[in-house]
């Protein structure tokens, strides 16, 4: 696949391509970016059905935007195509989510907010995976978040022992809330509150 | 690391003071030790590479039945020695203590391997640098992983350890719960036992 049934289809949202060992990879605008990848999954000559990866990029240099990356592959045509989303890091760093288009980008949108801060915006669930959700420090793949954190290791300690390791999600924070009805009584009434702290 | 003090220490030789030694409690001592450093039932908490040095311990060719420990114990309430085998990040600090509080006393300690003595390589903002930071530990075991012969030496000094015991001294039984403050060691202490050493100073702090 070349970039050219890109361009011609979406003209300047598609600001740069270039081959990297083999692997062609397409810089786009990111507020048409959702846009783009719906085409990509679904046009014919494309059917990038895949998604095998969601991830970002903070380069050291500070000028240079951070880029959320999408990796992906055609089960079908046999191929692959590394899609990056540059973002400008003077703004709220925010794209559109991809859940409605793979449903596997759920937890690896997730990932990339938890770790670089990017929100994703009509994303279902989005709250910390990795880190724990109290978790305060900020967003640890950063380059300006430095090795050992932001807090002193006593206070890490301390809020680490403050968390309730048996805490437990509220029905509505849980993505089987449909199901609900067919829970037995006990866990019903254990369930009708979370007790996991703050939950965005 | 050889920072770490027992957090009450200098208050135990006030209260043994009173306490003379004879013939009928070193007896007894000597019994009670006997049976404990024999019987000692580890509670496998494995999180890295150094449980399966741990599990290379319990098998066959090593066997560490031979000292006693024929049953692992998967429940904290059957369970004398805490064994951490691995790293402990953060998100496991609140878990291990929970297990540690359910124990009975007695209880013992060993930390194996250098993340779980000092956090290792792993100088960052998950990892926590030391168990001792969360629980009172017996036996540092070093190495990366331990040898199973290294974690039998730390099991043989633990056992030395408890026979060097005595019932008199009500100290030795103390839990040392997690304060008001949310703190198991004094905030400083955590600060002190963490600072990096070595060229590790000059590796971490991103430009």
């Amino acid at each position: 696949m070349s970039a050219s049934a890109l361009r011609e289809r979406f003209g300047d949202a598609i600001l740069r391509e270039e081959t990297i060992r083999g692997d062609l990879v397409v810089w786009v605008d990111a507020g048409r970016a959702h846009e783009i990848l719906a085409w990509l999954r679904d046009a014919d000559g494309q059917q990038f059905n895949y998604l095998t990866d969601v991830t970002a990029v903070d380069y050291r240099d500070p000028e240079r935007p951070l880029e959320v990356v999408y990796q992906l592959r055609s089960l079908s045509r046999n191929t692959q195509l590394r899609v990056k989303l540059p973002l400008d890091k003077s703004k709220p760093l925010a794209v559109d989510s991809v859940v409605d288009l793979w449903k596997g980008a759920d937890w690896l949108e997730r990932e990339v907010y938890d770790m670089f801060g990017v929100g994703f915006t009509g994303h279902p669930d989005l709250r910390r995976i990795l880190m724990w959700e109290t978790y305060a420090e900020g967003y640890p793949l950063r380059k300006d978040f430095p090795l050992r954190g932001h807090f002193t290791r006593a206070e890490q300690t301390r809020q680490a022992l403050a968390a309730n390791p048996e805490a437990h999600y509220s029905i509505e924070e849980l993505s089987i809330a449909e199901a609900y009805d067919e829970l037995p009584e006990d866990m019903k009434r254990r369930m009708s509150k979370g007790e996991r702290g703050f939950v965005k | 690391m050889g920072l770490i003090e027992a957090p009450n220490a200098g208050a135990e030789s006030a209260e043994l003071a009173g306490v003379s030694p004879n013939f009928i409690t070193t007896k007894l001592d000597f019994l009670a030790n006997w049976a404990r450093s024999n019987s000692l039932w580890p509670m496998p908490f494995g999180t890295a590479c150094c449980a399966i040095e741990f599990m290379a311990t319990a098998a066959s060719r090593f066997d560490i039945s031979r000292f006693g420990m024929e049953r692992m114990s998967f429940s904290p309430r059957q369970a004398d020695v805490l064994i951490c085998a691995g790293r402990l990040p953060f998100k496991l600090a609140p878990i291990i203590r929970r297990v540690w509080d359910q124990m009975p006393q007695p209880k013992w300690a060993i930390s194996m391997g250098a993340c779980a003595s000092t956090g290792g390589i792993f100088d960052t903002y998950t990892m926590v640098q030391g168990i001792d930071t969360i629980i009172p530990v017996d036996v540092y075991v070093p190495g990366c992983p331990p040898r199973p012969e290294g974690l039998m030496y730390g099991i043989m000094l633990l056992q030395k350890k408890i026979r060097g015991e005595t019932l008199a001294d009500p100290t030795l039984r103390q839990e040392h719960l997690v304060d008001d403050r949310g703190f198991f060691l004094p905030p400083e202490k955590i600060d002190e036992i963490s600072e990096p050493f070595g060229n590790s100073v000059h590796q971490t702090r991103s430009a």
